[in-house]
């Protein structure tokens, strides 16, 4: 995933230097907010690991080997800020001292990795994490899910920019003067190694570090788990409070349900048999339909549901009834997880007694 | 023979100690640009990776890659260290990506091998990559083959970046070399206590508890660092020596590279 120079164009490489300067910035003015001192040998040593844990040549499954980037680790035990620091100085390290990485695309190679890499990371683990306990599995699982995601989300950035070279940069005759391909063949080869290998060794590394320190060294994932790190020491934050936040998140986005009533328009391919008939536009779509298929039209009895299209037939308005089917929906989620939560309390003790 | 998890590993990391070692060994030779001021030398080789990325034609590009060849001959770097660190890899690595290119790129038709079609712009944009990546990656290798990393992060200083960032660079540095030699004899001790082979899972988990207990140790050491600095009376200035001068010869190296990369620019416009 380090682009070399020449495969970006000097104005990508600009804006994206622009972005990571921000990063860069932005990061820095909040770790000179705490103690700065104690930070700098931390960042330094924990870019060190970065560095060597991406040499690792890590077993997956299938017979196949991959590197991870360290970004996960990075991002839960330092905080994205942190983390934003430690991988840009290794990636630095890479490209100044081992020639691996461009100069020119440096700026590109820490936006993807460092910044969007620790940022997707560090909020994947810590809504994946919200309220486990610091021992609990939830916490390898969220660490595993960050790392898949955090090393995707970096390559999806990566064969954008490789994408939109060829649309943007090109010579009278059509000749692409950087990378060559275009988003729809730079999307799919860039994703289909980072979707089976490449995020699958962040993902093997960034679990089996969590696993180990949650024996090893729990403190170290403080930071990132509703616990504080301060100036005197590592504080303890109460973990309601993240359980708060995400209370809060649910309730704003119910709130907000209702602007679904805004679009135009039916779902593609969520049509019913009646939209499907009535609408020309949508047969012709779907290859020239001449009628309703009769297996769409014995099918779509099977079940009738209690609140169809989000409107309870008791509810007049629309936007109440957007509302109360969100409320519905999230009270039977809480149900069932609260159902299997006591399921497996009561298979577990049996287990014990046993 | 397959090399297993551990070989593989632990020759990774000698690799790259001896890559390391090696450029510090070049970088002691007496040559053009080991003879130029750090600053110099890394904002001439910079602005020359500029302009092949600004070169949108391929014989200016090719230019700038024979420019790169002279220069490292004159610094006693050897042609066949670079064929084998950089141009073969960066061919293997850039010539498979660049390779489809050569048929799927539409333009006009020059050759037809079987079902597919080979088209003169996709010859010349695969030709294009695979050069300009060359001599990047080329001029990019001779500064740090030619360069100590004390200088390099002097030179960076002086291109006024922060305090902070240098510290931090000079640090991670010190802690990579400390940090890999550490990884390899953990890798080194298991395998010396490894009869037979480790099946993947067993190899994931080994993976995982080193990189685990290396992190443990990474820590351990910042904390030590962290106490040391403060015994030094350390609070956050960071202090870095610049005595670098700029002689006639530097003036005039920075007016060649200026020269050279504003021609390059001009002409592959």
């Amino acid at each position: 995933m380090h682009i070399p120079d020449g495969y970006l164009s000097p104005s990508t490489c600009a804006v994206l230097y622009t972005g990571a300067a921000a990063g860069w910035y932005s990061a820095l003015k909040r770790l000179k907010r705490v103690l700065f001192n104690r930070v700098i040998p931390l960042i330094s040593v924990f870019a060190a690991f970065s560095f060597v844990v991406m040499m690792f040549n890590l077993p997956l499954p299938g017979g196949t080997t991959g590197h991870a980037l360290g970004v996960t680790i990075s991002a839960i035990v330092l905080g994205p800020s942190g983390a934003i620091l430690a991988l840009s100085i290794a990636i630095a390290i890479q490209a100044l001292f081992f020639g691996d990485g461009g100069i020119s695309t440096l700026g590109a190679n820490c936006f993807n990795m460092a910044i969007v890499g620790s940022l997707v990371a560090y909020a994947s683990y810590r809504l994946i994490a919200a309220g486990a306990a610091l021992t609990a599995r939830r916490r390898v699982v969220a660490a595993a899910v960050a790392g898949y995601l955090a090393v995707n989300a970096a390559a999806l950035l990566a064969a954008v920019e490789f994408g939109i070279q060829p649309v943007l940069f090109h010579d009278a005759s059509g000749t692409p003067l950087y990378a060559p391909y275009r988003l729809s063949v730079a999307i799919p080869a860039m994703m289909i190694g980072h979707l089976t290998f490449a995020g699958l060794a962040e993902a093997v590394i960034s679990a089996g570090l969590v696993a180990y320190l949650q024996v090893a060294d729990p403190a170290l994932l403080c930071g990132t788990s509703g616990v504080a790190a301060s100036a005197d020491g590592i504080a303890e934050r109460p973990a309601a409070r993240s359980l708060q936040t995400l209370w809060i998140a649910i309730a704003a986005l119910m709130l907000v349900t209702p602007l679904g009533i805004l679009a135009a328009g039916t779902a593609w391919g969520e049509w019913s048999p009646a939209e499907l008939a009535k609408a020309p536009a949508i047969a012709q779509e779907v290859n020239s339909l001449q009628s309703v298929p009769s297996g769409l039209q014995r099918l779509s009895n099977l079940w009738t549901a209690p609140f169809p299209s989000y409107a309870p037939s008791f509810v007049r308005s629309r936007g109440f009834g957007y509302l109360l089917s969100a409320m519905f929906g999230v009270g039977f989620l809480l149900a069932v997880s609260l159902a299997l939560r006591l399921l497996l309390q009561r298979h577990r003790r049996r287990e014990y007694s046993a | 023979m397959k090399r297993g998890f551990l070989e593989a590993t632990t020759l990774g990391f000698a690799h790259a100690l001896t890559r390391a070692m090696f450029a510090e060994q070049t970088a002691r030779q007496r040559g053009l640009l080991q003879s130029l001021d750090p600053r110099v030398r890394l904002l001439g080789l910079f602005m020359l990776v500029l302009a092949v990325t600004l070169s949108r034609k391929l014989s200016v590009v090719a230019g700038l890659f024979a420019l790169a060849l002279v220069i490292a001959v004159l610094s006693k770097v050897r042609i066949a260290t670079l064929a084998t660190r950089v141009w073969l890899v960066v061919l293997a690595f850039t010539g498979v990506i660049a390779l489809p290119a050569i048929f799927v790129t539409p333009g006009h038709p020059v050759a037809a091998l079987g079902p597919v079609t080979v088209t003169e712009q996709g010859l010349c944009t695969a030709a294009l990559l695979i050069l300009r990546v060359e001599t990047a990656v080329t001029f990019t290798t001779l500064l740090v083959l030619c360069t100590p990393w004390t200088h390099v992060l002097k030179a960076l200083r002086a291109l006024r970046l922060p305090k902070e960032a240098i510290t931090m660079l000079a640090m991670t540095h010190r802690y990579v070399f400390l940090l890999v030699e550490t990884a390899s004899q953990m890798f080194e001790s298991r395998r010396s206590r490894t009869v037979g082979t480790l099946k993947p899972a067993e190899q994931r988990h080994m993976a995982a508890r080193t990189a685990g207990v290396l992190l443990s140790k990474s820590i351990n050491l910042s904390n030590e660092v962290y106490l040391a600095m403060q015994s030094r009376g350390f609070r956050g200035d960071v202090h870095v020596l610049s005595d670098f001068h700029l002689t006639m010869w530097d003036y005039c190296g920075l007016l060649v590279f200026l020269l050279a990369e504003g021609i390059a620019v001009w002409m592959g416009r």
